[in-house]
């Protein structure tokens, strides 16, 4: 088996030179005989290798059927080496199994819709990063995070103090508009506790502003916590670092209840989303998150529904709508996501596939995260989503995830499709009735 | 040549027999153990309802993007698999030997029947095989361990096809046949097609977790 397209990054680098075959068995089988059991085994013992989830893969169907793309192919590359091997393998290997686990997958779960025997590939990909992290053979950029995570409790090395002047900032903007608005800050008892990732208060700060905008106007009682906790964020979950995992999600739970709220509602983030439900959760040992969680898309939904924001217009132009996996293959929000698509807009054009069917953005699962030096991996990777997005002839294209939206935004360019692509918040806030201001 | 006659549907078959049933059972109550120590946070959203719900999809050969994806294969999935279940368990010779052995006895396919449906599984094996050696992803993907786990059932089938047919020394073809599928029953638990047991338990998994936890469906 050869790897011909390996890519230079400073962390994958840095880390590889520090192994010994020594350290690489020892924590190979430390991963394996600690933090595996049985999924893992049943996974590599029933996978029939039968190919039928190949087609699944964007990366598989936008290198022209390139075999070492297909999601069994990689596990062939990466976990089915390393159990072939008895860990016994070499750095160069490591390099190479963490470029294939880091960037050219997802965990989208898309090819679960695929394999007859129920294989979860992006499971066992999770594991290889898991052995990845272990070994400190971490693409540089998304260690990055992860270490700004473990230092400040939020994404983007941001201070308390620049969050909190941030919400001030967005407060003191939003006044132009309604002199009223409000962002309170700790109000113990709130009905909802508001949470974002952190890149909202770093490059999307208008985010802020308009979910702030929409939420006074709708009588929303909410408030937005000042201290760590607040990033609901969690690079930690796809680097492998889920010690982390675990105290991103602690903090962020306990900073709700300690304010007493009756629910968290985050902003239009995929990934944040899947920590909640389904695996910072249970790195902590819960269920289910220990207080209500729900998404913007569901929230926007409730307050359309309660006839608590009126529009202006409908959205006239033709506009298509992305599935970002998080939330709809991995949370079944596509009633709410249509529901309130064409409550907003007149010409909703649907994609092809699409709903739990739809083809990732190719940034999520952490890829978009490991920075410039794999950006080509993203574009090149998804030329299928590039034709899917063409097809449909419009030239707009709402997609609720941030994540989405920066590897759609980075496609559209890419494949020059000369497409906008929108948040429901942003469509909301341009559309809903405001208050005259004098 | 009796005498090995006498064995194999003897002696070995019991061995046979025996692994089969003892090393499925160790096999499965052991994997539930280990899932039990290690793997609680994936136990525990298990789910009947669920897990049914993914089963019953995926029982339908066109009704899954899996299957619609790759049509082909999954008919020839699903004739392969059919043709494996049913004739041994309701072939005459077959249960002409249970009858034999322990005076039960059920009913019977019709041997030009039971004789098609072998030749069509012949044919699917080939079709694997040719599939394994021709499709690119699916070669990228082959070990010794996938031949091995298409050869033995394939091999069954056709030894017990000739020897119906008394192709080649007839006694022989038995032999080859009746060995063939004793490693058949040896192998279930420990190779490759040890999917026949935990099968099911991992698509009921994943439609637990799709139902349960992701609210969405998982074909
Ligand atoms: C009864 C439960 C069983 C289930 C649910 C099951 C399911 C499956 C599935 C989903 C596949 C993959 C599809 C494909 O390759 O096209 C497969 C392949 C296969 N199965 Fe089974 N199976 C069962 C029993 C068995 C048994 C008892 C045997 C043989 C003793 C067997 C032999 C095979 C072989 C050889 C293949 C691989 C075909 C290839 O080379 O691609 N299966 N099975
Ligand atoms: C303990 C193991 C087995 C014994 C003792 C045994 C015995 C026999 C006997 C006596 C025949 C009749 C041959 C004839 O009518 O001339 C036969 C035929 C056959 N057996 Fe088995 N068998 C065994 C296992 C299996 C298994 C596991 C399979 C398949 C999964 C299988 C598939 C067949 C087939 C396909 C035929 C020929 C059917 C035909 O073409 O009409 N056998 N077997
Ligand atoms: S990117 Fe998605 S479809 Fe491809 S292997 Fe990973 S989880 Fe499966
Ligand atoms: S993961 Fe599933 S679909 Fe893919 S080769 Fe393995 S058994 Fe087949
Ligand atoms: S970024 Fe969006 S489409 Fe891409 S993996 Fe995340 S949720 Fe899926």
């Amino acid at each position: 088996m050869t790897f011909d397209r390996k890519i230079e990054d400073a962390g994958l680098t840095r880390g590889v030179s520090r192994l010994t075959p020594q350290r690489i068995e020892d924590t190979l089988r430390q991963v394996l005989e600690g933090e595996t059991g049985a999924k893992l085994k049943l996974y590599a013992e029933t996978c029939m290798r039968c190919g039928m989830c190949s087609e699944a893969c964007h990366y598989y169907m936008s290198h022209d059927g390139d075999p070492s793309y297909s999601p069994a192919g990689k596990v062939h590359q990466t976990m089915g080496e390393i159990l072939r091997k008895d860990c016994k393998v070499t750095p160069e290997f490591v390099y190479q199994m963490a470029q294939i686990a880091y960037t050219e997958c997802n965990l989208c779960r898309r090819c679960v819709h695929y394999c007859p025997l129920g294989i979860d590939t992006g499971y066992i990909m999770s594991t290889v990063r898991r052995m990845c992290h272990k070994l400190g053979v971490t693409p540089q950029y998304i260690q990055d995070t992860a270490h700004s995570h473990a230092a400040t409790m939020n994404q983007m090395w941001l201070k308390d103090d620049e969050w909190m002047d941030t919400l001030q900032w967005q407060e003191d903007e939003a006044r132009d508009e309604m002199p009223n608005l409000r962002i309170p800050l700790d109000k113990e008892g709130a009905e909802i506790y508001y949470s974002v990732i952190a890149p909202e208060p770093k490059f999307r700060t208008q985010l802020i502003y308009q979910a702030a905008f929409i939420m006074n106007e709708a009588g929303v009682d909410f408030t937005m916590p000042t201290s760590p906790g607040w990033d609901n964020s969690d690079m930690c979950m796809f680097s492998g670092d889920f010690e982390m995992m675990g105290r991103l999600k602690k903090i962020h739970f306990e900073s709700a209840l300690d304010l007493k709220v009756k629910k968290i509602v985050m902003g239009e983030c995929g990934h944040a989303f899947r920590s909640i439900y389904d695996q910072g959760n249970r790195w902590d040992g819960w269920d289910m998150y220990p207080i209500e969680v729900v998404h913007s898309v569901e929230f926007f939904w409730e307050l359309f529904e309660a006839g608590k924001i009126k529009l202006r217009e409908k959205f006239h132009e033709p506009i298509t709508i992305h599935d970002p996996c998080n939330i709809i293959r991995g949370r079944g929000l596509m009633e709410q996501s249509r529901k309130l698509a064409h409550a907003l807009c007149d010409n909703v054009v649907e994609m092809h596939p699409n709903l739990e069917h739809n083809y990732c953005c190719a940034a999520g699962g952490g890829v978009i995260n490991c920075g410039p030096p794999f950006k080509n991996v993203r574009m090149k990777g998804n030329r299928i989503k590039a034709e899917q997005l063409k097809a449909t002839g419009v030239k707009t294209i709402l997609a609720p995830c941030h994540n989405c939206h920066g590897g759609l935004e980075d496609l559209v360019h890419y494949y020059e499709l000369g497409m906008d692509i929108k948040f429901f918040g942003d469509l909301i806030y341009d559309l809903m009735e405001k208050p005259e201001v004098e | 040549m009796n005498s090995i006659y006498a064995f194999v549907v003897g002696p070995l078959a019991w061995i046979a027999w025996g692994v089969f049933i003892f090393g499925s059972l160790y096999k499965v109550v052991s994997m539930y153990q280990l899932a039990k120590a290690k793997d609680g946070s994936s136990l525990h959203y298990m789910s009947f309802k669920y897990g049914m719900r993914s089963i019953l999809h995926w029982l339908n050969p066109v009704g899954t993007l899996g299957w619609q994806s790759n049509p082909y294969t999954a008919l020839v999935t699903f004739v392969f698999h059919l043709c494996l279940v049913i004739v041994p368990l309701f072939l005459m010779g077959h249960v002409v030997l249970w009858d034999q052995f322990f005076g039960i006895t059920w009913p019977t396919l019709p041997d030009t029947i039971a004789d098609i449906m072998s030749i069509v599984f012949v044919a699917c094996c080939v079709y694997f095989g040719l599939r394994r050696f021709l499709q690119r992803d699916v070669r990228f993907l082959t070990t010794g361990k996938d031949w091995i786990a298409l050869a033995i059932p394939a091999l069954t089938f056709l030894f017990g096809v000739l020897a119906y047919h008394q192709i080649g020394n007839d006694k022989v073809m038995l032999v080859l046949h009746i060995l063939c599928g004793e490693i058949m029953l040896i192998s279930i638990p420990f190779s490759r097609l040890s999917h026949m047991l935990f099968g099911f338990f991992t698509r009921a998994y994943m439609g637990s977790e799709f139902g349960g936890v992701r609210h969405s469906k998982d074909w």
